[in-house]
């Protein structure tokens, strides 16, 4: 099973790993130059880290193309379980970083159960659509939501996790909705949460931590205070207007290592990028992740059976949303929420997550001719 | 699949509105954000007395600043404790709205050398804690000739809305007063500029640009500080003004008003508290009383009235008047000062003694016109163009004047009064210097001016013969030196000198002064010049409410010629600073 002939490397889907890995290279490069020293010698070793992540990457995303996904369908229930627990560990004996518990310390590593947990739950959400018949009606939806969704959510809603919360609640309705949803279930959707968006919303702000409640104070009025809350997103706009059509060019930039941008390597890495390739490097960035989104959004369509379809969407989803919150985010289009750039934002654990949930992806285009198996 | 489109395509037009269109906009702020400009200022020019001595020192101070981001604001209680602040106080000044929070927040300033060790020693417990170095004024002789040397201070709002004030850094001192203020273009030279590339934290990265700046012109003043320190010492707390001049040049070589103030108070930024207080003195030390206040000049003005007298052949040195105590006009009467009277006496005797029955008789036989027109050829009544703020003109009336401003016919008795320097005629005690510099030097009244080495500036011809000045001179010698003279005070072993006192009623009660509120006091006068032979210092001297001129004014008068006469090796001792 674990073996890699010749026609799955015909099959291999070349172009989506290209994409991704230039993403990747374009990542630590933008890395490197935004966590430089201006002033001194000793550089940042952050990029070296997210160079072994992206060859830990890699080898992750080659062990996941090695079998057939069928068998993840086989395991989804497990793996879930699994996903669920790990959460609980955090919430028990996590590492607290920005407020947040997000981290298990496994010796020198840290990493952040959550990553993983995207996509087990995608796998387990796609093992559960592929089981329905026909089109999903509203008990369905009520039962699908309650027995998979209700608790990773208020879990990470716990830990605090907001983002990855969010993420997963949308990459669910997603996903249904792909699935195909009983009209009568799609307008008790669009009523339930119309009605509920006030209360939902006062629970969820009262929930909310102090620095939570900022951003989106931020997020709706930036100039408040410009040097305080707003300052992430102001310092941003600048940073990604400054760049102009061409660039200030690479190793120019001044937002980034002058720390005038925050969380410059992660969350707002690309701004940084923005700001040194300017417009030019703007649009070839944009089409790199819109190859990689159009690519998947085509596995999930060539997929062969349900199972496939559905997780090759909720994979290309995920990427979707990850991908347009982070920039809305870093435009000032959307409020912050800690969620980083797929494969450009510094973070080994996110970026191992991202390469299997690639790996994962190009196995469904893959495996797409049942003929061969 | 369309989501996905419109998705990107909203954030690519949202890229082209940040990128294309508010680019260059957006650019500008990062570079703001980089670049930071700081002034350097430059040395100031010191200012010199006469003999080379230095008035004033350029010295660092400390101060405390707080960078707010970097601080951890549960720390205020400690260092409100630790800076000797009220925690308000400090609180509101580190909470000051609309700066970026990485710019540093001034908290103290003047900091003493062992405040600035103890907090350095405690620094590491508040980030964000610095300390930063100011240059300041330091006037090394304090209020000793304050009048003349000026302040500092900052740019005031108007001033920093004056084009002539452009290039000075907004927050650097400026000259506010005296010759700080006068000769500030010069003094101050010009700011240098450093242009520094600063991150977040406004951590220097590294120099950009730096242009060096040119250290202010020396300024050597025509004040000897040997004399005016003498003289304000002399002044024990009354409150008056001397102006003393270089007979041939019209160097200003002293001028002081007493009470004075401690200009070191302005040069680290005076606190609002200090101004007031200043400000609301009673004694009104921010007055320079040598140019803003004017005086009834007294007897002192007889010398102008027995100058006429001579010119215009009314009066000559046989002239003789018997003083019975004082004389009857009408139903008013005129008294001397001496209530017994001087009997017989002429022009030299009159003078010595200083009788007022003597001048009432040459004021009725030239007329308040002819004393008007010797006074203002001898410099009375109009500025002398001195360049310290505000002077007072001074106040010689004619008939014309009377007319025009109090609407009456001039009346004989207005004569009597104002040819001894009492009633409407007033006088600044530089209009008075200017006036001995007159006489002793021949009949030039020249500008007074603080520099040394200054042209002489020619303000008018007195158009008196010599012989006449000859003759008041040797008349002003023996008011000082011979017996029964009113200016014996003034007598010196150093030089001869010559001068006239004078007593300018405040009310009009002829009583001994000792029995009045000092406030009801006479003002005491005394002008001088020395030596007599070859007049090189011409002094005036004024003392408020100090009693008679002889014994109040005239002592000062001789420090003031004695310091100035004195050899350079006694001047040194007169001026060791002990401080």
């Amino acid at each position: 099973m674990f073996r890699i002939d010749r026609r799955l490397l015909q099959n291999f889907d070349w172009l989506s790993f290209a994409t991704v890995l230039a993403i990747t290279l374009i990542g630590i490069m933008t890395i490197f130059s935004a966590t430089r020293q201006p002033s001194e010698a000793a550089q940042s070793p952050l990029y070296i880290k997210q160079i072994i992540w992206m060859f830990i990457g890699i080898a992750g995303m080659t062990a996941f193309l090695s079998f057939d996904y069928i068998w993840l369908s086989r395991i989804s229930v497990h793996l879930y379980l699994a996903g669920i627990l790990l959460l609980l560990i955090v919430m028990i004996s996590g590492k607290t970083g920005m407020g947040a518990q997000r981290w298990i310390n496994l010796g020198p590593i840290a990493f952040q159960p959550s990553e993983f947990f995207k996509l087990m739950f995608i796998i387990m959400v796609a093992q559960y659509l592929s089981l329905v018949s026909g089109e999903i009606d509203l008990i369905q939806l009520l039962r699908i939501f309650l027995v998979i969704v209700f608790v990773p959510f208020i879990l990470l809603f716990k830990q605090p996790d907001l983002g990855t919360g969010v993420v997963i609640l949308l990459i669910f309705f997603f996903m249904v909705l792909a699935r195909g949803l009983q009209k009568k279930a799609l307008v008790f959707l669009l009523i339930a949460s119309l009605v509920s968006l006030p209360f939902v919303g006062n629970i969820v702000w009262s929930g909310l931590k102090g620095y939570q409640k900022n951003r989106l104070i931020a997020f709706v009025d930036p100039e408040a205070d410009p040097s305080g809350i707003g300052y992430q997103i102001n310092q941003s706009k600048v940073a990604v207007g400054s760049g102009g059509f061409f660039g200030k060019g690479y190793l120019n930039g001044t937002q980034g290592p002058f720390r005038f941008l925050p969380e410059r390597h992660t969350d707002f890495i690309f701004s940084a990028f923005a700001e040194e390739w300017g417009a030019m490097g703007t649009l070839f960035l944009l089409s790199l992740y819109l190859i990689l989104i159009l690519r998947g959004l085509d596995t999930a369509r060539k997929a062969k059976d349900v199972f496939g379809r559905t997780l090759a969407l909720g994979i290309t989803f995920m990427f979707s949303i990850y991908f347009f919150v982070n920039i809305g985010m870093t435009l000032g289009m959307m409020p912050v929420v800690g969620i980083p750039l797929p494969f450009m934002s510094y973070g080994g654990t996110a970026l191992l997550s991202n390469f299997i949930s690639m790996g994962v992806l190009i196995n469904v285009r893959t495996r797409r001719f049942s003929l061969f198996y | 699949m369309i989501v996905i489109i419109i998705g990107f395509l909203v954030v690519i037009m949202r890229l082209w509105q940040l990128q294309i269109l508010q680019g260059a906009e957006l650019r500008k702020i990062s570079e703001s954000n980089r670049l930071r400009v700081f002034g350097v200022p430059a040395p100031r020019g010191i200012i010199f007395d006469r003999n080379n001595v230095p008035l004033v020192k350029n010295t660092s101070y400390f101060c405390a600043s707080l960078i707010p981001e970097e601080f951890d604001f549960r720390n205020v209680p400690m260092l409100a404790k630790l800076l000797k602040l009220s925690e308000e106080e400090l609180s509101r000044k580190i909470n000051r709205k609309g700066q970026s929070p990485f710019t540093p927040v001034r908290l103290k300033e003047g900091l003493s050398f062992n405040e600035v060790s103890f907090i350095e020693a405690r620094r590491s417990d508040f980030p964000g804690l610095i300390i930063e170095i100011e240059v300041s004024r330091q006037y090394i002789y304090g209020s000793v000739g304050a009048h003349v040397i000026g302040y500092l201070g900052r740019l005031s709002p108007e001033q920093s809305q004056n084009p002539a004030f452009r290039d000075v850094p907004p927050a650097a001192f400026i000259g506010q007063w005296g010759v700080e203020k006068i000769y500030d273009q010069s003094l101050r030279g010009t700011a240098g500029q450093r242009i520094i590339e600063v991150d977040a934290f406004g951590r220097e990265i590294r120099l950009l640009k730096e242009t060096t700046p040119v250290k202010g012109q020396d300024l050597t003043l025509s004040i000897d500080i040997a004399l005016q320190k003498e003289v304000e010492k002399a002044f024990e707390g009354r409150a008056g003004a001397m102006v003393a001049l270089k007979v041939d040049t019209g160097e200003v070589l002293g001028l002081a008003s007493a009470p004075s103030f401690d200009p070191n108070k302005f040069a680290k930024g005076i606190t609002s508290d200090e101004w007031s207080g200043l400000m609301l003195d009673k004694k009104l030390p921010m007055l320079n009383r040598a140019v803003q206040s004017q005086y009834p000049p007294g007897s002192t003005f007889k010398i102008i009235t027995a100058i006429a007298g001579l010119e215009e052949g009314t009066l000559s040195d046989e002239t003789a008047v018997t003083c019975r105590g004082g004389i009857s006009f009408g139903k008013w009467h005129f008294g001397c000062w001496k209530k017994g009277g001087h009997n017989t006496v002429m022009l030299h005797r009159a003078l010595v003694e200083s009788c007022d029955v003597y001048f009432y008789e040459a004021g009725k036989r030239l007329g308040i016109d002819r004393i008007h027109d010797y006074a203002t050829r001898l410099g009375l009544g109009k500025e002398t163009g001195i360049m310290l703020g505000n002077e007072k003109k001074g106040l010689i009336p004619d008939t014309q004047w009377k007319a025009e401003k109090k609407k009456s016919p001039w009346f004989l008795g207005e004569t009597f009064v104002n040819a001894i320097g009492q009633g409407y005629v007033a006088a600044t005690p530089l209009q008075m210097a200017v006036m001995m510099q007159a006489v002793s030097n021949g009949g030039r009244v020249l500008q007074p001016t603080l520099l040394r080495d200054a042209a002489p500036a020619l303000l008018s011809e007195a158009g008196v013969r010599p012989s006449t000045l000859d003759e008041i001179k040797r008349h002003l010698a023996g008011v000082v030196n011979e017996p029964g003279g009113t200016g014996g005070a003034a007598r010196s072993a150093l030089a001869t000198v010559g001068g006239k006192t004078g007593t300018a009623q405040v009310v009009s009660i002829r009583k001994d002064s000792k029995f009045l509120a000092e406030k009801f006091r006479d003002h005491a006068w005394f002008v001088a010049f020395a030596p007599v032979e070859k007049p090189a210092i011409a002094v005036s001297v004024m003392v408020e409410h100090g009693g008679h001129g002889g014994s109040a004014a005239a002592p000062i008068a001789k420090k003031a010629i004695e310091a100035y006469l004195l050899p350079d090796d006694k001047k040194k001792e007169l001026i060791n600073v002990q401080n």
